[in-house]
């Protein structure tokens, strides 16, 4: 089945997200889908999946014109969403979540489950992609449940699939095996729009690129003779470093010293397990692992979110084992948090009380029991030109903002004041390009000032460009330790190591 | 980039943003539409039950009239308003700290007790002691009541809805036995009520000298000054921010190093401190005395306040004396027209409704708002 989007425009009010789209989805085809967030990509594939009325144009599958007139239109036509956020229920099975909202069902409206198991069976035995229809959503790691949402759509009869970042979540050797599953679906004729602005995927499984920047398509071409400059260029519309700048490396005194931690769950699970480590003063320890293997746990116990139930904590030569959150803070300890929506900001609040969330009770910023909002807002308007936070005003909602300029907005926070030790937990998850070159560069910057800098990351190229030291936590212990001035980081052998491959 | 330009920019970013039409719209359009719908439904109710036109007419005259068409009628609008204001204003503190407080009532009743014992039992004060310490004690009492249900949720996290509506109940029972004790029953009445409080610890009347019967008391000053605090406490002061992160984002509020716990026993404390001062206003200002229920439903109707009000002081200063014209105008309309004060309760409840559902106000009355459209996504 062949799609096409001639000249879509959708307004939101004043604002264009797509201007004069023109898009040609083909059979057996990978069409990459490239752009920065905020670009258009969600609102064209929500047009093209029924969800939005385009204002202008139109859209044509196998050179009929079509119409939309809501969500369910989409797959009915044959076009299927994966989304980046996936839709199940963690208590049902595979077979469950697979057919939930189209249940076959018999006589009297009995659900027949076993004709739907062998469907589930049936379907992922012709793309390989190796799912138990009767497994628990719940016992499932992420990159099974990934391929859950596969089914549903191709249960679904879908001949084009849209699929939404789909990597986000991905470790890379489970990357590896997903590229095999587009692939496979390809080659069975179906049609994949792969989203993502991450260029080295794009390069590797695309047939054919298309680049949205500003609501409009300013690229197209072939991956075989594009390279990342040039494809990042065309996203961002300026040429991209992607060198992190960094000054030699000279590592001070030790700032922090974590000995024997030991952290539990509050399920009585240990999470993080005998673990020692040590951050010096302009050094970069960057701690490498596939999500959910006691990194975030670490994290909340040295920045004191967490209860510890063994071992020692020293910040500057002073325990601060069970010193409380502000006691830390004032210490000169900053943590850009992993999931900045959830604890890194309030998305009511205006720019300017999100500026000073931390800092709200200091003498800048208060003189006695009120809050000097003045000064604050003075303030929080020169962090956010220092930080290049884009908006019109600081006393716009943080929601507002696009997810780097929020995540530029607490980097600001934590950075504009006297920081010893700076904590980033997957600091540029979710952003654009220009964004994550911006917030590198800061890091680095602190790096180069003589902080203590600890980066989690699950993007195993982030921390490979950031670090001096690599710690890759498994299961909850710091499995292997990397050097990265005493030689090249070696990706392969992270990766395996993250994988909880003995090396 | 020069430190000027610097400077410049920054500058610009201090620039404020007009208020939106769609702020305006929600929060006076919106409002005023929900009333004229409420009564309009209202009179649809009257009529389904038989109430002929002509006295739906006269009762809605009535109920115009009982609120503000004389000196006694905006007297009684303002007298109603003052503790559903005070209470109100204490709910609307908990919502902003993200508590669902609705034990107002069971601290107006304890607020009052206290009030009016330190108001009989004291003699020999001047009244510029003795007042202030009366109202004190309100607070206080209410504020300790309140704080009970704060920590049973820091502590035990024993979610404070439960726990306020059983603080509630026990308070009315506490009254009842505390009318029954010797010391605080009026001597000679075998009935349950306090004794009177002493002139010295009396809210003074304020209109007296145009005509004895005008019952507005100088508890309006204690209101106004309660509306200008709250409004300090929550927008300008350093606790007040605590409250409205924790309550818009209690992970954000934890992770900036915020105690959760204690802010949870804070704005309990405070917010009971407000409704206790509602209920010593009630007895010092217009009941002098204890009774049975004599905090009449007033910490119910101040939660609809607080939400009317969007939890903002002056919304509620405004919706408290919304509901105490209805209040007072409904007196008059049953008097007048005979038709049941129930109806008040029927017509704010609707209020509330289209308050809360300002989309069904928006399709009500298409041509009042500016075509809505959808927010966009990304």
């Amino acid at each position: 089945m062949d799609v096409e989007l001639r000249g879509i425009t959708k307004r939101f009010g004043p604002v264009t997200a797509n201007n004069n789209v023109n898009l040609t989805i083909r059979a057996g085809e990978v069409l990459g889908l490239l752009g920065e967030n905020g670009a258009g990509k969600s609102t064209m594939m929500n047009i093209l999946s029924g969800l939005y009325a385009p204002d202008e144009g139109e859209i044509l599958i196998d050179g009929k014109p079509v119409r939309f007139e809501g969500p369910g239109d989409g797959i009915a036509a044959g076009i299927g969403m994966v989304h980046q956020h996936f839709m199940l229920v963690p208590v049902f099975t595979v077979a469950e979540n697979v057919i939930l909202g189209v249940e076959p069902t018999g006589r009297l409206d009995h659900l027949d489950l076993a004709a739907a198991r062998k469907q589930v069976r049936e379907i992922s035995q012709k793309y390989r992609l190796q799912v138990d229809p009767d497994a628990l959503i719940e016992d499932l790691p992420v990159g099974i449940q990934q391929r859950v949402e596969i089914i549903k759509v191709l249960f679904r009869s879908a001949e084009v699939l849209i699929l939404d970042e789909p990597t986000a979540v991905l470790t890379p050797q489970e990357v590896e095996g997903f590229f095999d599953i587009v692939k496979s679906l390809r080659d069975a004729g179906k049609a994949i729009v792969f989203i993502t602005h991450k260029l080295h995927e794009i390069l590797a499984i695309s047939d054919r690129i298309n680049v949205l920047r500003g609501g409009e398509i300013t690229g197209e071409g072939d991956p075989k003779s594009l390279s990342e400059k040039q494809l990042a260029e065309m996203m961002v519309g300026r040429p991209v470093s992607f060198e992190v700048a960094k000054g030699p490396f000279k590592p001070g005194e030790k700032l922090l010293s974590v000995d024997d931690l030991i952290v539990l769950r509050d399920n009585d699970e240990v999470a993080v397990d005998h673990v020692s480590f040590h951050v010096r003063a302009g050094e970069v320890v960057g701690i490498a692992g596939v999500q959910g293997n006691g990194q975030s746990e670490l994290i909340e116990a040295i920045t004191g979110l967490t209860h510890v139930n063994n071992g020692r904590i020293e910040l500057l030569d002073k325990d601060v084992t069970h010193a409380s959150v502000r006691e830390r803070h004032k210490m000169g300890m900053a943590h850009i948090p992993e999931d900045r929506h959830k604890s890194g900001m309030i998305a009511d609040f205006t720019i300017f009380e999100n500026m000073v969330l931390n800092t709200y009770y200091d003498d800048r910023f208060s003189s006695g029991p009120s809050i000097n909002w003045p000064q604050v807002q003075k303030k929080a308007a020169e962090y956010a030109v220092d930080f290049d936070v884009r908006t019109p005003s600081v006393y716009l909602k943080a929601g507002n903002l696009s997810g780097g300029n929020q995540q530029k907005m607490v980097a600001a926070r934590e950075l504009e004041r006297d920081v010893a030790l700076l904590i980033a937990s997957q600091p540029t998850r979710g952003l654009d390009v220009g964004s994550i070159e911006y917030i590198h560069g800061r890091l680095m910057e602190a790096r180069d000032s003589g902080d203590g800098v600890i980066i989690v990351s699950s993007e195993l190229d982030e921390i490979m460009s950031l670090s001096d030291r690599v710690l890759v936590m498994c299961d909850g212990r710091i499995v292997s330790e990397f050097d990265a001035n005493a030689a090249p980081l070696d990706k392969n052998a992270i990766g395996l190591a993250m994988a909880g491959v003995a090396a | 980039m020069s430190e000027n330009d610097q400077k410049t920019l920054s500058q610009r970013l201090l620039k404020r943003a007009a208020p939106g039409r769609a702020e305006f719209e929600d929060l006076v359009i919106v409002p005023i539409f929900a009333v004229i719908v409420a009564l309009f439904i209202g009179a649809l109710i009257m009529l389904a039950t038989a109430v002929d036109i002509a006295t739906i007419g006269r009762s809605y005259v009535a109920l115009l009239y009982g609120a503000v068409g004389s000196l006694n009628a905006i007297s009684e609008t303002l007298t109603a308003s003052i503790p559903l204001v005070l209470a109100g204003l204490g709910l609307a503190l908990g919502f902003r700290a993200g508590l669902f407080n609705i034990g107002a009532e069971g601290q107006i009743v304890v607020g009052g007790i206290a009030a009016v014992i330190v108001g009989f039992s004291i003699t020999g004060l001047p009244w510029i002691v003795h007042l202030p310490l009366a109202l004190l004690a309100g607070a206080a009492a209410g504020a300790l009541y309140g704080s009970i249900a704060g920590y049973l949720r820091a502590a035990t996290g024993a979610h404070e809805v439960i726990s306020t509506i059983m603080l509630n109940l026990i308070s009315y029972r506490l009254l009842d036995y505390m009318l029954g004790l010797d010391w605080m029953q009026r001597p000679g009445r075998s009935d349950p009520v306090s004794q009177s409080v002493l002139p010295s610890a009396e809210l003074p009347r304020l209109l007296t000298h145009i005509d004895p019967n005008l019952r507005l008391h100088a508890g309006i000053f204690v209101m106004l000054a309660a509306v200008v605090l709250v409004y300090w406490l929550l927008f300008k002061s350093k606790t007040g921010f605590e409250f409205r992160a924790s309550g818009e984002n209690p992970d954000a509020a934890r992770y900036a190093g915020m105690r959760a716990s204690l802010i949870i026993v804070l704005a309990m404390a405070a917010a009971g401190g407000l409704a206790g001062l509602g209920g010593a206003s009630q007895v010092l200002g217009v009941l002098e005395r204890a009774t049975p229920g004599f905090s009449a439903g007033i910490g119910f109707d101040a939660i609809s306040v607080a939400l009317l009000g969007r939890s903002h002081p002056v919304g509620v200063l405004f919706a408290g004396l919304l509901f105490g014209a209805l209040e007072a105008g409904g007196r008059q309309m049953q008097v007048d027209a005979g038709v049941s004060i129930d109806l008040i309760g029927i017509i704010q409840a609707l209020i509330i409704v289209f308050i809360a559902a300002p989309l069904l106000v928006r399709a009500i009355f298409p041509w009042g708002f500016k075509r809505y459209a959808p927010e966009r996504k990304e």
